[in-house]
């Protein structure tokens, strides 16, 4: 980093600067590890603790008696590999389905402007005015018994995953990149013959590959994390539909706070993963809505 | 439309030349076809899960439910009963003091967290890790954590407060509803550590694009550190921070999980960290007998209205940015 920012290298790098320097960096290495790994070193510790030493005062600082148990247990007892099943069918249903639709929708927006084009782009951001949880009784009537059709989807996936592709954002993020594509591009396409679902394979597709990227990561993080919605669709079968975030919560009752918190760890995991895999572009991707400065 | 259509005659050139061994349709209505026919997936799925929700709840907000099946109108019965209904306000006071607080702590906290960030030469991919983290955990898994902390018999916080001799709390259990209750202050608590990392990133992003001649300038001029804040840091990010707040008032008044599962879906002692949307959830699918989806939808009108002013707030915020640059 070499920008000038608020306060000059220079300073800092002279005498009392370096000092205080050292200090204020220091104090922030142990202060937010203590903040945000803190908790999250109880989160993985305090499985590993009996059910006795869980619930002692004071409390231990690791687990006197390591006891690997905890997790067998709340794994089986929670059906943690059905709610991680379910959770991962969801989310990457989901991605696919908006994947799918979005991406035509914002090619066929931004690239085939069909009549209407611009009255449709502008109802679907006209929703971003309204958050979907304002809609959850609406919207799960509406899931219930789907108009004309008359299907009833509460407890399928569909409930999940075709909600998902109702999002504006998505669409929005798609058209501006599509937009940016050069028409010629196309253009020589067309002439070569090519007809638009060939040139969105061949040509769009990879173009516009980080911009996918981003719309996956937050596709699937969303759905991931989603509480309220799938609570409502896929609660009380058995076996069970709920997602891994509803399914260990629904769980806490009667059961030994031990094993809550392995369990709560083990579905924290595959986030956490994802996150250091993925963190270059997930941290970059949450300027990409033009939030940039 | 069209003038728009007119402007893209030349590109329909091509095609033209194709569809003439096509057939009967004319060019232009099989162009059209080909695009609608890419947009009726999306199209579909915003129809039946956004457009028609929304008209329905506004609908649904005017019935009631008759015996028998079916819906008949009721005028503003159910705008009246909710109004009747002490809860509701409560809801509503309660939601207003989590904005508040949620702000107080949520937004300024990020702000000189990712100003420290962006002053620091070392470790800083590191502490950017960190402050995001959180984020990406499932809800339910940060928030029993957290009532795991806050238990009043065997919570690791009690037990701190006990090791410095404090007198101990219940934390989201304790009693009272002033209007800075120390129960909704424990649901605030979890909820800035949990998101607090996206703001944080949008601001450090923002402070990145600050030209430093700026500051260079202002240390000429003999501005001091507090100076520089003010009159470069401050005015160079007014707008992310405008959209961010907006963003935030809106995402904080439809307060859910946090207290949700924090109180086992309770919402706390006398209902003291119970929400708007968790009221709309309990009116809707929570209470015992007849389902009351009329006065749950009345009140997501309600709440719809208001975050709709905010959200507009948002796009008329970021409009002026997208004009800048």
């Amino acid at each position: 980093m070499t920008t000038r920012t608020l306060i000059s290298s220079a300073t800092l790098n002279r005498g009392r600067g370096k000092v205080v320097y050292r200090v204020v960096l220091t104090l922030a290495i142990v202060g937010f590890t203590l903040v945000f790994i803190g908790p999250m070193y109880f989160l993985f510790t305090d499985g590993l603790k009996s059910t006795h030493e869980a619930i002692a005062t004071p409390p231990t600082l690791y687990p006197h008696h390591v006891y690997p148990g905890s997790y067998a247990q709340a794994f089986d007892r929670l059906d943690i590999a059905r709610l991680l099943w379910n959770s991962v069918y969801y989310a990457f249903g989901a991605l696919a389905f908006q994947l799918t639709f979005d991406v035509a929708a914002a090619y066929s927006l931004s690239k085939l402007r069909p009549v209407f084009g611009n009255v449709i782009f502008f109802l679907m951001l006209a929703t971003l005015m309204i958050p979907t949880t304002v809609l959850v009784v609406p919207q799960y009537v509406t899931v219930a018994s789907l108009p004309i059709v008359h299907l009833n989807l509460i407890g399928t996936p569909e409930a999940i995953w075709l909600p998902s592709v109702a999002n504006a954002f998505n669409i929005f993020l798609l058209k501006r990149f599509f937009d940016s594509i050069p028409a010629d591009y196309l253009d020589a396409a067309q002439i070569d013959g090519a007809s638009p679902l060939r040139i969105l394979r061949s040509i769009v597709l990879p173009i516009s590959r980080p911009i996918i990227g981003v719309v996956s990561i937050f596709g699937l993080v969303a759905v991931w994390k989603d509480f309220l919605w799938p609570l409502l669709v896929e609660y009380g079968y058995t076996p069970t539909r709920e997602t891994l975030n509803v399914g260990i919560w629904q769980a806490t009752y009667g059961t030994p706070q031990n094993l809550i918190i392995a369990a709560s760890a083990m579905a924290a995991v595959p986030t956490i993963v994802f996150f250091l895999f993925f963190q270059r572009n997930i941290m970059g991707g949450l300027t990409a809505g033009g939030l940039r400065g | 439309m069209a003038g728009v259509a007119t402007l893209r005659e030349p590109k329909a050139e091509p095609r033209a030349a194709q569809a003439g061994t096509a057939g009967r349709l004319g060019p232009k209505v099989r162009r059209n076809l080909s695009a609608h026919g890419f947009l009726i997936g999306a199209v579909l799925c915003f129809t039946f899960f956004s457009w028609y929700p929304i008209v329905r709840e506004v609908i649904m907000s005017f019935q009631k439910a008759v015996v028998g099946g079916g819906y008949a109108w009721a005028g503003w019965t159910n705008y009246v009963r909710i109004f009747r209904d002490p809860t509701f306000w409560l809801a509503w006071r309660n939601t207003l003091e989590f904005t508040v607080l949620a702000l107080v702590v949520g937004y300024a906290v990020p702000f000189f967290v990712a100003l420290l960030l962006n002053e620091l030469r070392h470790a800083r991919g590191y502490l950017r890790v960190l402050v995001y983290l959180p984020v990406m955990l499932p809800p339910a898994s940060a928030l029993l954590l957290f009532a795991y902390f806050y238990n009043p018999q065997y919570g690791l916080f009690d037990d701190i407060l006990r090791l410095v001799h404090l007198p101990t709390s219940q934390w989201v259990f304790q009693p009272g509803s002033g209007f800075i209750s120390v129960a909704m202050v424990s649901v605030v608590i979890a909820s800035t550590w949990m998101n607090m990392g996206g703001a944080t990133l949008i601001y450090l992003a923002a402070l990145q694009n600050i030209p430093g001649e700026l500051y260079e300038a202002a240390e000429l001029d003999g501005a001091g550190l507090w100076r520089r804040i003010r009159h470069v840091t401050i005015p160079q990010t007014r707008l992310i921070l405008l959209m961010l707040l907006m963003l935030q008032i809106v995402a904080t008044m439809q307060m859910f999980v946090e207290s949700f599962v924090l109180t086992n879906g309770g919402g706390g002692v006398g209902d003291n960290t119970l929400s708007v949307v968790m009221l709309i959830y309990q009116y809707a699918f929570a209470l015992s007998g007849a389902s009351n989806y009329n006065s749950a939808s009345a009140l997501g009108v309600m709440l719809m209205l208001v975050l709709a002013v905010f959200s507009f707030g948002f796009l008329w915020a970021t409009r002026e940015r997208a004009s800048q640059a």
